[in-house]
């Protein structure tokens, strides 16, 4: 009997049934080969569960309606009807699912003045077919540098007629 | 010399080795075919980029970063907006800086390396800018390279990362053609856009589609016929990119131009 060529050859068929035992253990029971087959589809299929679960932070101006009222119904009837209140304002919800104001546990909403967020589309870029070309530019260098946009024009209701 | 009774005695430990452990199951190949043929979901989430109404405003961009919980002052993100430049001497330029997420509020062209091209006004050929983002592939080569099961396609297309069981070898983000794959700064795995999971299935739209205010990003159920999504990519002329990849990309696009990489 040729023992120092078995003795490592049941060792590694040792360690093999070990490692196939842990599997066993270790490996959830939803692991496995799913709709996309074995190339595609081969997953834990609770995972897809625990993406669902990631909390919805951006409500949507639906949301704000209420409680804002005014801010809602000015923007609403301006040229910034589309822009939702949380681009400007941040996020109402929060990754451990407070939304402000449901509760004293608030969640702060940033009111950010300054002249950059609005020149995120009113600097003027001349691209002939891009809808940036479109919107009014004003060139913030001329334009009343160094004085907050919302000094003079109301974000809520920007039309130039009845400025503030 | 091996004799007949060594060879039989050896032959027979093996082989009674070998059947405990064809009795751990790994692979049931039957299981597999059959799953593959089943393929009867009623949902096929895919997206549409209008390049022609997209501004740059970059809201999209952190929109996506705050809803997805992506670190925001990193240097990555899930989805970003490119700006294309040609000019009339016939110079392409292009560039996205932090992905556009404070938007293009300059004509210069963020070079990289701290340097910049100003470009005049009058040397404009042709300018547009293109929000980029998963394409949820059909074929994704991301998911074929996972040699863990970590990243996988949902039977409703998305493609998305097992945080929990992603080990990190960073093989999906070099087999994405489009770059879109990442490690997330926090959690250390593979990172990428998946249309907003948690908000689609409960019947919302993508954080960055809802941030759009000029409809330039949609999605849409491909498998609903009704869908205006699907109308507009089953009558109207779009693209998608890098088809030549055959990874048959679900984000479509309007106005797609060649030097679009
Ligand atoms: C349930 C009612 C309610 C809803 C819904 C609500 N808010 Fe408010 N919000 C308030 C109240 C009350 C305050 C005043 C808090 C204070 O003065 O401390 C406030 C304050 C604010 C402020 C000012 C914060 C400051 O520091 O001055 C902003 C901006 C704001 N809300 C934006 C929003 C947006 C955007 C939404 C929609 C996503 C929204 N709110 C939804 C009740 C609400
Ligand atoms: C284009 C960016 C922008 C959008 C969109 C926007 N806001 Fe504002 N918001 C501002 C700015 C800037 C201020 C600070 C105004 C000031 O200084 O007078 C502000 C102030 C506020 C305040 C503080 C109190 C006040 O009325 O001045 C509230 C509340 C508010 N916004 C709610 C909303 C709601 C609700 C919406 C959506 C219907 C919304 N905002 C959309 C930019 C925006
Ligand atoms: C000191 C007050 C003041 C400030 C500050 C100010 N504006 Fe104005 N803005 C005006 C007035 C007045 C007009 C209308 C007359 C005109 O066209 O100059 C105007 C016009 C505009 C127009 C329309 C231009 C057109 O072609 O009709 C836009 C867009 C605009 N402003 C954006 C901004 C932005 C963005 C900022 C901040 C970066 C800003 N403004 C800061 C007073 C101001
Ligand atoms: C998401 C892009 C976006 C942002 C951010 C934005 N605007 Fe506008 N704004 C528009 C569009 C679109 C229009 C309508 C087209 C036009 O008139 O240029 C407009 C129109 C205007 C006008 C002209 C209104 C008229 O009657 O002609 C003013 C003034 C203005 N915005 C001021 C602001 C100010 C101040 C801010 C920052 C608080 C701001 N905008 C932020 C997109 C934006």
């Amino acid at each position: 009997m040729k023992n120092h060529v078995l003795r490592p050859l049941f060792a590694v068929i040792g360690i093999i049934v070990l490692v196939l035992a842990a599997r066993i253990f270790y490996v959830p029971k939803d692991f496995g080969v799913h709709e996309r087959g074995y190339m595609y589809g081969w997953y834990r299929k609770a995972n897809i569960e625990d993406w669902k679960k990631v909390q919805v932070k951006y409500q949507g101006a639906e949301y704000c309606k209420d409680c804002h009222d005014k801010n809602y119904g000015a923007i609403k009837k301006s040229p910034h009807q589309n822009i939702q209140c949380e681009n400007c304002h941040g996020p109402a919800g929060t990754a451990e699912g407070i939304v402000h104001f449901d509760s004293d546990k608030l969640p702060k909403l940033t009111v950010d003045k300054s002249r950059q967020q609005c020149l995120r589309c009113h600097y003027p870029l001349p691209y002939p077919s891009s809808g940036r070309s479109k919107i009014k530019g004003i060139d913030p260098d001329k334009h009343n540098p160094d004085i907050e946009c919302s000094m003079c024009h109301n974000p809520h209701h920007p039309n130039l007629e009845g400025m503030r | 010399m091996i004799t007949r009774r060594d060879f039989l005695k050896k032959t027979v430990t093996i082989a009674g080795v070998a059947v405990p452990l064809a009795a751990f199951e790994i692979i049931d190949p039957e299981k597999l075919f059959a799953q593959v043929a089943a393929e009867k979901t009623k949902v096929r989430w895919v997206f549409l980029v209008d390049t022609y109404k997209c501004v740059g405003c970059g809201f999209c961009v952190k929109a996506c970063k705050n809803e997805n919980e992506v670190p925001y002052d990193a240097n990555v993100t899930r989805t970003w907006v490119e700006r294309y430049v040609l000019t009339k001497d016939g110079r392409l330029f292009a560039d996205t800086p932090k992905g556009a997420r404070d938007g293009f509020a300059t004509t210069r062209i963020d070079l990289g390396l701290g340097k910049y091209q100003d470009i005049k006004k009058d040397n404009i050929e042709k300018a547009y800018f293109v929000p980029k983002l998963c394409n949820q592939c059909e074929n994704p080569p991301c998911v074929q390279v996972c040699p863990v099961g970590a990243t996988y396609q949902a039977p409703d297309g998305v493609v998305l990362v097992d945080r929990t069981w992603c080990i990190g070898c960073g093989y999906c983000i070099m087999a994405c053609p489009y770059g879109v794959r990442f490690f997330h700064p926090v959690h250390h795995t593979a990172e990428k856009c998946n249309f907003c999971y948690h908000r689609i299935t409960k019947g919302m739209k993508t954080a960055c589609v809802e941030a759009c205010a000029f409809g330039a990003r949609k999605i849409g159920n491909i498998k609903d016929p009704n869908d205006p999504v699907t109308k507009i990519i089953r009558t109207e002329r779009v693209g998608v990119l890098k088809s030549e990849f055959g990874t048959k990309p679900q984000a479509f696009y309007i106005g797609l131009d060649e030097e679009v990489r």
